[in-house]
């Protein structure tokens, strides 16, 4: 975990409201489990105040250049912009200054049984998943599930593509791919086969929805949360879940920050 | 730190080292900047992101007599300038505390000022107790800003004799040096001040954050799921900074002066105001090398100003008469 003031590389549109921003990261690459993700100020000062949590897209390395003999790791997030810090965010450029926190939390549990893995995404829920995908991929069938509510929702088709991982698409509108909910594709996937996991990142009914096909068809499933956050180490307890094993005598509450963002299915009370 | 709380500065090692040192009753500081009860976690949280030892104390997340399991989520939001929240006290207990945090904290040589609250006056009292042997406990910070559930809600810090018989029942308890956090939420911040300094307290740290309240318009509904939360950052810093110099003129004991600190230049004001030392909160969250630059800061503006020892800053506010 580090805190890194860096500088933006790229900050480009990639679909009406959704961004990918890429920003130098220095010796990050070798920290990052996939399925972790980074606090991010878009500039010092009191608006906004707190730093907003971003899945990691993707990491890697800019090829040596310019006299450097050491290739320069670099972090991308993909985003959408949904409020006032967002939107400063989207307003960023080449060269502009910025601070990254991280990795932080824990990433998906890579060692699972043998068999296929089903990633599910809703919208900008894809994030954290393309980098799950390449270390899942390293021993496993892995394909992704990928739904919105319109096809500007639809995004990084072609960074899994290009990683061999199949994408089947739904959206509510039928603009794109299969007309309804990726929850239906997921049913559908399931009485193909039953594959050793599901991992799912997206808004918090997708997720249960997801819990519930899973739960039906016994099949294992690890979900990435999203959750507002203050600090994003564990400190503020502004991100608490229910544990699975919480009740009111013996409370269980679980930071996104901290113990997750990615958590066992089971681990969870829906 | 061979220079920690000498009653005179070494002159002639100005450049290298002004002395931050600064005394909290019998409790000598190597330098004035903590983290606020509740920013910090139980300490270990930030201990990859900052060198602990650099920091004046480490100040705990507030415990109960038995674990709090606080209010339901969204407990924070973010406001113009700083942030509201409603955790709701959530805390490990204080069992658990000495059980799991404290072994971590007894590795930094950095004192602890331990933070509790109680939801009646026995559990100050029985939380108090089972701190007062604790050789790693370097003092204790009583947060009165909660309510009595025995006594219909009451907070305890708002009315003068509740917080008073608190403060005396811990004083009985524990022989470490005893802070007491006292509310803002409060007509006259000097009325209490006094109640707690006569009933026993070492020291006085102000402010604890301002209720607040923000509502999503979209949805119609309030951003915390408590409805209303304790609004900290920057946005609060100039009633803080009024609270402390007020209590400062009141008492005689010490003050840790809180309140949207996020700089040096502010920490520098709570400490001209009067405040002997202080307490960084959210800022912690927006940069958590926060008090690591304030330190820093505080060291540069002594050698600016050439000031041998930060304590002579102390309360060195130049007030006019206010007359033309």
């Amino acid at each position: 975990m580090k805190n890194l003031t860096t500088t933006v590389i790229f900050n480009r549109e990639v679909a009406p409201g959704y961004l990918r921003m890429r920003v130098m990261a220095p010796d990050l690459k070798a920290q990052v489990q996939p399925g972790q993700f980074v606090m991010l100020r878009v500039r010092k000062g009191t608006v906004p105040f707190l730093r907003r949590p971003f899945g990691i897209f993707d990491i890697g390395q800019l090829p040596p250049e310019n006299g450097n003999a050491e290739p320069l790791d670099y972090l991308e997030l993909l985003y959408r912009v949904v409020g006032e810090g967002t939107a400063l965010m989207a307003g960023l450029r080449e060269g502009d200054p910025v601070e990254v926190l991280g990795p932080l939390g824990n990433g998906f549990n890579l060692r699972i049984p043998a068999g296929d893995v089903v990633l599910v995404a809703g919208g900008v829920g894809v994030a954290p998943l393309l980098t799950s995908a390449r270390a899942f991929a390293a021993s496993h069938n892995v394909e992704l599930l990928l739904g919105g509510k319109t096809r500007d929702d639809i995004l990084a088709v072609e960074d899994f593509k290009a990683a061999h991982v199949p994408v089947r698409v739904s959206t509510e509108d039928g603009s794109e791919g299969v007309r309804g909910l990726v929850t239906q594709l997921l049913a559908g996937r399931l009485r193909e086969g039953r594959p050793a996991l599901v991992a799912a990142c997206g808004p918090m009914p997708m997720l249960r929805a997801v819990r519930d096909v899973c739960r039906d068809a016994q099949v294992p499933l690890q979900v990435s949360l999203e959750s507002l956050m203050g600090c994003g180490v564990g400190a503020c307890l502004g991100c608490m879940v229910k544990g699975a094993a919480h009740t009111e005598e013996h409370p269980q509450l679980l930071s996104v920050c901290k113990d997750g963002p990615v958590f066992d299915g089971d681990a969870l009370a829906w | 730190m061979n220079n920690i709380c000498q009653d005179t500065a070494q002159k002639g090692n100005l450049d290298a080292h002004p002395d931050l040192s600064v005394r909290i009753g019998s409790l000598c500081l190597r330098n004035p900047v903590m983290p606020a009860s509740g920013t910090f976690g139980y300490g270990r949280e930030y201990a990859a992101l900052i060198d602990l030892h650099r920091l004046g104390a480490i100040v705990t997340k507030g415990l109960s007599l038995r674990p709090k399991m606080g209010n339901p989520t969204p407990r924070i939001a973010e406001t113009t300038a700083g942030m509201l929240n409603a955790v709701g006290l959530q805390n490990v207990g204080v069992d658990a505390f000495i059980r799991d945090k404290l072994p971590f904290l007894r590795t930094i040589e950095t004192p602890v000022i331990v933070n509790f609250f109680g939801n009646t006056l026995e559990e100050y009292g029985e939380v108090a107790a089972r701190l007062s042997d604790l050789e790693e406990v370097a003092a204790v910070e009583v947060n009165i800003s909660c309510p009595n559930v025995k006594q219909g809600g009451i907070v305890f810090g708002t009315d003068p004799r509740a917080a008073a018989t608190v403060v005396k029942l811990v004083r009985s308890r524990i022989a470490k040096p005893l802070i007491v956090k006292l509310t803002p939420n409060i007509t006259d911040i000097t009325v209490v001040a006094k109640a707690v300094e006569e009933a026993g307290a070492d020291a006085i740290s102000c402010i604890n954050t301002l209720t607040g309240m923000s509502i999503d318009i979209r949805t119609r509904k309030p951003r915390l799921a408590n409805i209303t939360g304790g609004l900290s950052g920057p946005a609060i810093m100039p009633v803080a900074l009024r609270m402390v110099w007020q209590t400062v003129r009141a008492v005689k004991i010490p003050v840790i002066g809180i309140g949207g600190i996020c700089s040096a230049e502010d920490a520098l004001q709570f400490i001209m105001a009067g405040a002997t030392a202080i307490q960084v909160g959210s800022a912690n969250f927006a940069d958590p090398g926060a008090m690591i630059r304030i330190v820093d800061g505080l060291a540069d503006f002594c050698r600016e100003q050439k000031v041998f020892a930060l304590r002579d800053l102390v309360g060195c506010l130049e007030a006019p008469d206010r007359g033309w």
